[in-house]
């Protein structure tokens, strides 16, 4: 009886928790894409710009024939409207380029691949932070933990596309071993499926080193310090005094405590990742949005970064929800506050 | 910049030459097969050579379309898909004769009609199109048989004649019905061209493969594949790993890094002078430079040798006009100013600029001579070139600041607006000589391209006499006495023409360098059979 009552005062309150937060997050949306579209539309420089600048062939009836095609020739608040109206039907409007194709159409076709590399390289970005925070955590400023810091550390300062440069001329050029670039071989149609596979694995592997390994130092610092905060709290004294093996202290009770936060801080570093993608992807010639929006945003492709900014708030703003919520459901504190 | 879009619709233009062999013919016999692994730093967009205005998609285009006419290796025109053509009534009226019985890559026979329908297609106002221009020019144009194209003119234009190049043969029979701004036929078309399409797959690579019923017969190469590598120093490692076998390098690739055993046995180097030069500019409405003796001070306290050794490493010419040297409308004869800071500084005293106060800094009104040179951002040539200037010009007592911007605001905020003392910039240069939107008088508006506010009546007449006539002699006359004038008035310094250094894998052969430089030919160069690399997979 009383347990069920429980359970629906937790239920009502997480539901108004939900609500409450997903109307914040509906409103901060609309203020990405309005602060957004303006800025780009305030940069110096139109998309008609890469065609006309300098070209003499592009008199001034052409390049009218080209905005009004465009709709540029409507002042920039109109402009917003029209692409909030057709966004309300999942149309994001062509690309300015000169293929003209339907901007999500040419991020449909690049988003399975920068997906692929971000999630596998998160997976073991928060695998391998996790262990070497333990470890030090655990064996604070003994040698190993002074080697990992130091080896994270160097992951940290060194400049992705130097590294990636580095491993390219190395591994690709003087052992041969690894694809320089790329995501497939020339001569990818004609190999059998383990051979498609080992193929792909092989170029995905630069790619993935160079993002985890420069990914590493700040989730791994962070688990670290909560890991050596929960160490010190008393229950870990209590479980050691009940005689718990040392292994079941810190993955059982320590761990579980520890990891928390760094949820969050996961959630929180999916735009970066994106970002990130921007580098490697053109070092690599991977075939993923951050390249396209890198060129998009070059030739002031007004749809295709709109378009891209979308995506990326709402991937962002779904990571902290994701993130909010499972702190929430974890920690009775946090849900209590909120009443 | 926007010039070396035209240039390049060109360049990819091929033409038949039957190769020399070497001496030793057994071992290089011309055999079919292989392919040949280009490397691109840009995706094409749209492979409709009228839509598109990137060069990345003229360079794969220019494989699957051919044009009425088209440059020869040595810059003259001559016919591609038409056989001959006269050019009647004073150059009002232009007919071509098209070649019979060439077909388009699906079988159907190419016509005038074709080419009357590329041309109904890039004046039509719906059609999104860069290059209406020179089209909008044409009266009428009519095909009164199949194998007979006729255009009109109100007024003798000689860049018409280029203009029926690759941009408006388009085939009716599958375009007739769609709508040229979104049709797929973008990303896979049909052309008359020596490759025809194979397979585009998205951000990485685009297969041509071999066309057997090419009109001037079948190329050698199985296949032309592009590959889309965005990042310079990625696509030269790729060459390394002989992942590539066409690239072109940079001076420094050319001359430091391609010098191991490995690179001269497998691979080819070749150096011709590009289309396009790098230019200091001077606002002439400024009132320091609208002093013609400034301007020849400033030539003369620059050393141009040193420039092209400092920021191309010596791959490049020095430029006295705006044409390449070696081709009919370049005037080697100009003023020359070569380097003597002695007669910079009488030539400053001589407008009155003296160091009255001993700081090393020359001085008039108790105004001292400074000005900023704008340069874009990201160019490290020029930021070399704007660099090398202001050290000269120190010399004579000069202050020289130099400021590098960002493309767009570059153009709309300080070109545009006349905003700027002097720019260091560059041109591609057209194969046709018309340069009228450059230095003609009137095209000094916003967006247009005299933004220098260079006037001077007998260029203006010369401008409009060469674009009137089809008179090569004629026209030469008129360029070369453009080219005297430019290098006594000096509203730019023409500085420096960069060389293209492309490298080409050894094991093709039949290669031959010419003032178009090597690709036009591409449709006999070949591999011998014991060097195949890539064998056929279907």
């Amino acid at each position: 009886m009383l347990r069920d009552t429980y359970n629906v005062i937790l239920n009502i309150t997480m539901l108004t928790y939900l609500s409450k937060k997903s109307l914040e997050l509906l409103i901060t949306f609309f203020g990405i894409t309005l602060v957004s579209f303006f800025l780009i539309n305030l940069a110096p420089g139109k998309p008609t710009d890469v065609l006309s600048d300098l070209n003499p062939k592009m008199t001034p009836e052409i390049r009218a024939i080209y905005e009004k095609h465009w709709g540029l020739d409507k002042p920039v608040h109109v402009r917003y409207f029209v692409w909030l109206k057709n966004f309300s039907k999942f149309d994001f409007g062509n690309s300015f380029s000169s293929d003209s194709r339907p901007a999500w159409d040419k991020i449909k076709e690049r988003l399975p691949i920068t997906i692929l590399i971000n999630s596998i390289s998160m997976f073991l970005i928060f695998i391998i932070a996790l262990l070497i925070g333990i470890h030090s955590a655990v064996k604070p400023n003994s040698l190993s933990d002074k080697i990992t810091t130091t080896g994270v550390f160097i992951g940290f300062a060194m400049p992705v596309f130097w590294l990636a440069l580095i491993l390219q001329l190395i591994l690709g050029v003087w052992l041969n071993i690894l694809p320089v670039s790329g995501i497939k071989s020339l001569n990818y149609e004609n190999l059998s499926l383990m051979q498609k596979i080992s193929d792909s694995a092989r170029h995905l592997c630069l790619p993935i080193f160079v993002t985890v390994f420069g990914s590493l130092a700040g989730l791994s610092r962070y688990v670290r310090s909560t890991m050596q905060e929960a160490l010190s709290q008393e229950y870990i004294v209590t479980a050691r005094a009940k005689g718990l093996p040392e292994n079941k202290v810190i993955y059982k009770h320590a761990l579980r405590n520890a990891v928390l936060p760094v949820i969050t801080i996961i959630g929180l570093s999916i735009p970066g990742l994106i970002s990130g993608s921007v580098i490697f992807e053109t070092i690599f010639a991977i075939p993923g949005v951050g390249q396209l929006l890198y060129t998009a945003a070059i030739s002031r492709d007004v749809n295709v970064i709109m378009a891209e900014v979308v995506i990326v708030s709402i991937l962002t703003l779904f990571g902290n929800l994701l993130a909010d919520i499972g702190y929430a459901l974890a920690d009775p504190r946090i849900r209590i506050a909120q009443r | 910049m926007h010039f070396y879009h035209r240039l390049c619709i060109f360049c990819f233009i091929f033409l038949l030459n039957l190769p020399a062999y070497g001496q030793d013919t057994s071992r290089l016999t011309p055999s079919y097969g292989d392919k040949i692994i280009i490397g691109a730093s840009a995706e094409a967009s749209n492979l409709i050579p009228l839509a598109s205005s990137d060069s990345a998609s003229h360079e794969v285009s220019g494989f699957i379309f051919n044009g009425l006419v088209k440059y020869d290796k040595d810059l003259t025109l001559i016919g591609d898909l038409a056989q001959s053509w006269e050019i009647n009534n004073d150059g009002l009226e232009i007919i071509f004769h098209l070649k019979k019985g060439i077909k388009w890559h699906d079988g159907v026979e190419f016509t005038s009609d074709d080419v009357l329908f590329g041309y109904k297609k890039i004046i039509d106002e719906k059609t999104l199109s860069a290059y209406k221009e020179d089209y909008l020019q044409a009266k009428k144009a009519e095909a009164p048989d199949k194998y007979t194209f006729k255009v009109t003119y109100d007024k003798p234009f000689a860049p018409a004649l280029a203009s029926w190049g690759s941009l408006v043969v388009l085939p009716k029979h599958i375009l007739e019905k769609e709508d040229i701004n979104k049709t797929t036929f973008a990303r896979k078309p049909i052309g008359t061209g020596a490759f025809k399409f194979k397979e585009w797959v998205p951000g990485q690579k685009i297969i041509l493969s071999a066309n057997p019923d090419y009109f001037e017969g079948r190329p050698y190469l199985d296949s032309v594949v592009f590959r889309i590598i965005p990042d310079a120093t990625t696509m030269f490692l790729e060459l390394k790993t002989q992942g590539l076998d066409w690239l072109g390098l940079s001076p420094l690739q050319y001359e430091k890094q391609t010098q191991s055993e490995f690179f001269k046995k497998n691979y080819k180097k070749f150096r011709y002078p590009s289309f396009s030069y790098t230019y200091l500019g001077f606002n002439l409405k400024h009132p320091w430079f609208s002093d013609k003796r400034i301007r020849q001070a400033i030539a003369y306290a620059l050393d141009k040798e040193e420039i092209v050794k400092g920021t191309l490493l010596g791959m490049g010419s020095i430029s006295t006009g705006p044409y390449v040297p070696n081709t009919w409308p370049y005037n080697p004869n100009v003023k020359k100013y070569g380097y003597n800071p002695q007669k910079a500084k009488e030539l400053l005293k001589e407008a009155g600029w003296q160091d009255s106060d001993g700081d090393g800094i020359l001085d008039k009104d108790g105004k001292k001579f400074e000005f900023t040179i704008l340069t874009n951002m990201g160019n490290t040539t020029r930021m070399k070139t704007a660099t090398i200037i202001q050290y000269r010009l120190k010399e004579i007592g000069i202050k020289v600041n130099i400021r590098s911007l960002e493309w767009s605001a570059f153009i709309n905020w300080f070109i545009d607006k006349k905003r700027f003392e002097a720019v260091v910039l560059g041109w591609s240069i057209g194969l046709d000589p018309d340069q009228y939107d450059i230095w003609h008088s009137t095209k000094t508006k916003e967006k247009e391209l005299n933004f220098v506010s260079f006037k001077n009546q007998e260029v203006d007449d010369l401008l409009e006499k060469g674009r009137r006539t089809f008179d090569i002699e004629k026209r030469k006359w008129a360029y070369y006495r453009i080219q005297e004038i430019l290098a006594e008035e000096l509203p730019y310094i023409f500085l420096y023409a960069p060389d293209n250094l492309p490298i080409v894998n050894a094991r093709f052969k039949g290669i031959e360098p010419a003032p178009i430089g090597i690709g036009y030919n591409i449709e006999k160069w070949y591999v011998p059979k014991r060097l195949h690399k890539y064998t056929l997979e279907e």
